[in-house]
């Protein structure tokens, strides 16, 4: 663990192969394969009726120091060309960023494949299927990732699906991913999937019924995602300098950057 | 020693590995199926050892990646077929990574898996297998049997041993020539034939109330009611299970799914309608300060 936590400048060279081999207690050197770095950082992404949001930080850290205010881990996937306007899928990927960066590069070529192929984009659903075994085709090495995807499905509703590093996933309403996933994915749990909230004066104890679950609104989702960050923020050393959101609807995707605590 | 002998040889999966670093092959190549057997391994002697300090939380505590654990899955025969219930959890260590896993996974429409131990794992071997499964329909124009089918599995965790894999499956269907079949699978190449089995973290909670209440000769509602109501017990005893109650009845014809219920209502109802589960209070707090125990 002392990669993760340690000050790179006190205590050597900070990335991971240079690691200096550590004395153990018993007196012998100690050497490692160890081939991660923890970027930290937190992304966010919710499913809506029509549109599905994905925000991140753009913060990029190593221990204690911050590498960069601007390094973003949201990506679009998928686009027929590099500048990705076509695209109908987006990726978040938060743990080590390199690892992030290839895995983003594979399953974006290998949509682009598909639609030269096929004539045709990859839907969602079989996008997150193929997602699924990139991961765990590195189940004895793996990709030290937390993935997010996130778009639209066939009938037009927000699909969020979210892995594990060596590619179990689910769909979900929402997902919290990363350094903040604690913070966060509380509040979203109350805020988007209403868990723990009652139908006031429908019961008495056990009896209350359970608030009605209905897809949020765009302009709430967006307010949530902002204020879910702005928290995290306050209380986790490694989330802060900027927002990234991009907002998926049929006409296409946004993005937007908006500014975050910076200290 | 150990060293040497690692760097001349492969695990028996890799056996007959052509090279080990695919690269790219995946996108040029239309005839690597997606559900290959190629996987990358981490340039060590022993890669095995590497991935346990880098992902066993039981091992190191500490471990970079945490792999979804925890569970509690159950499945018994019955004169009516098989019930297959499991709880929702999934834990990262402490951390409860989901609510609202899918720990029944339907291989196709007349078998089911069950998953404990690595959600990944379970995932997509089982997912695999229902590959093998559609193969095995189209080669011999007839189903595969569940005894067939749960050795495929067998096999398949058996080639991979030490490497890592951890998985605890049951594989139930019903055939004409087999009758209810339920087979027990695990990533030791354990494979067992049986009436009843449980599962995972909180299996012992759940043997405690299912072997106690279990006869063959059970209605399918009495059968359906004593799965869920031994997850509910287990999800009450073990903290690593929880969330919903996933039921499943598999019949002949094929399975039927008998909902996907949150535990909370089902343990006030247990409690507050049947009297089962006294030793806990349903007074609120004042009630309770008050030295008022219903």
């Amino acid at each position: 663990m002392a990669m993760f936590s340690q000050n790179p400048v006190l205590d050597g060279p900070n990335y991971s192969f240079a690691e200096a081999p550590q004395v153990r207690a018993d007196g012998f050197r100690e050497h490692r394969f160890n081939p991660y770095t923890d970027n930290g950082g937190t992304t966010v992404a919710i499913a809506g009726d029509g549109f599905a949001m994905m925000a991140g930080d753009t913060r990029s850290t190593s221990g204690y120091s911050i590498n960069t205010r601007f390094a973003p881990k949201v990506f679009k996937i998928g686009g027929s060309t590099s500048s990705q306007e076509d695209a109908n899928i987006l990726l978040s990927v938060v743990g080590f960023a390199a690892d992030g960066e290839a895995l983003k590069e594979r399953l974006d070529a290998i949509c682009k494949m598909y639609r030269y192929r096929h004539g045709k984009p990859m839907t969602v659903n079989a996008c997150a299927k193929r997602l699924s075994t990139i991961l765990y085709q590195k189940r004895f090495f793996p990709y030290y990732v937390y993935a997010i995807l996130g778009g639209l499905d066939e009938e037009n509703k927000g699909a969020v699906y979210s892995y594990d590093p060596v590619g179990s996933y689910e769909r979900e309403q929402c997902r919290a991913g990363g350094a903040a996933a604690s913070l966060i994915m509380p509040f979203l749990d109350n805020q988007v999937n209403f868990k723990n909230q009652y139908i006031p004066g429908s019961g008495v104890g056990h009896a209350l019924q359970e608030r009605e679950r209905t897809p949020l609104p765009r302009s709430d989702v967006e307010v949530l995602v902002k204020d879910a960050f702005d928290s995290a923020v306050e209380r986790h050393i490694e989330v802060g300098d900027a927002l990234q959101v991009m907002i998926i609807t049929k006409d296409g995707i946004e993005e937007k950057i908006l500014p975050l605590k910076k200290d | 020693m150990d060293t040497l002998v690692a760097r001349y040889s492969r695990p028996g999966a890799f056996q007959n590995e052509r090279h080990i670093e695919d690269g790219q092959d995946d996108l040029n190549d239309d005839t690597t199926p997606s559900l290959s057997l190629k996987f990358a391994l981490p340039p060590v002697a022993q890669p095995s050892a590497w991935l346990r300090s880098a992902t066993d939380d039981r091992s190191n505590p500490h471990c970079p990646i945490k792999i979804a654990h925890g569970t509690t899955t159950l499945a018994f025969r019955f004169q009516g077929g098989i019930i297959v219930a499991t709880d929702s959890r999934a834990t990262a260590g402490n951390w409860i990574a989901s609510q609202t896993v899918k720990k029944v996974i339907e291989i196709n429409n007349c078998l089911l898996g069950t998953m404990a131990g690595g959600a990944a794992d379970c995932q997509y071997w089982l997912a695999w297998l229902g590959m093998q499964c559609r193969l095995h329909e189209l080669r011999h124009k007839r189903r595969i049997s569940v005894a067939a089918a749960s050795k495929v599995l067998a096999n398949l965790v058996y080639q991979y041993k030490g490497m890592g894999l951890s998985m605890g499956t049951m594989c139930a269907g019903v055939t004409k020539e087999e009758g209810p079949a339920l087979y027990y699978i695990d990533s030791d190449g354990t494979r067992l034939s049986g009436n009843l089995f449980c599962v995972g973290s909180g299996q012992t909670f759940a043997y405690g109330v299912l072997d106690a209440e279990y006869k063959y000769d059970l209605s399918v509602e009495e059968a359906l009611e004593l799965g869920s109501r031994s997850i509910l017990a287990a999800t009450h005893r073990d903290a690593y299970s929880g969330g919903f109650i996933n039921l499943y009845h598999v019949k002949e014809e094929g399975w039927v799914k008998h909902g996907f219920s949150d535990t909370n209502p089902i343990f006030w109802n247990t409690k507050l309608e049947k009297g089962e589960f006294t030793n806990v209070t349903s007074s609120f707090a004042e009630d309770e300060q008050a030295g008022n125990r219903v």
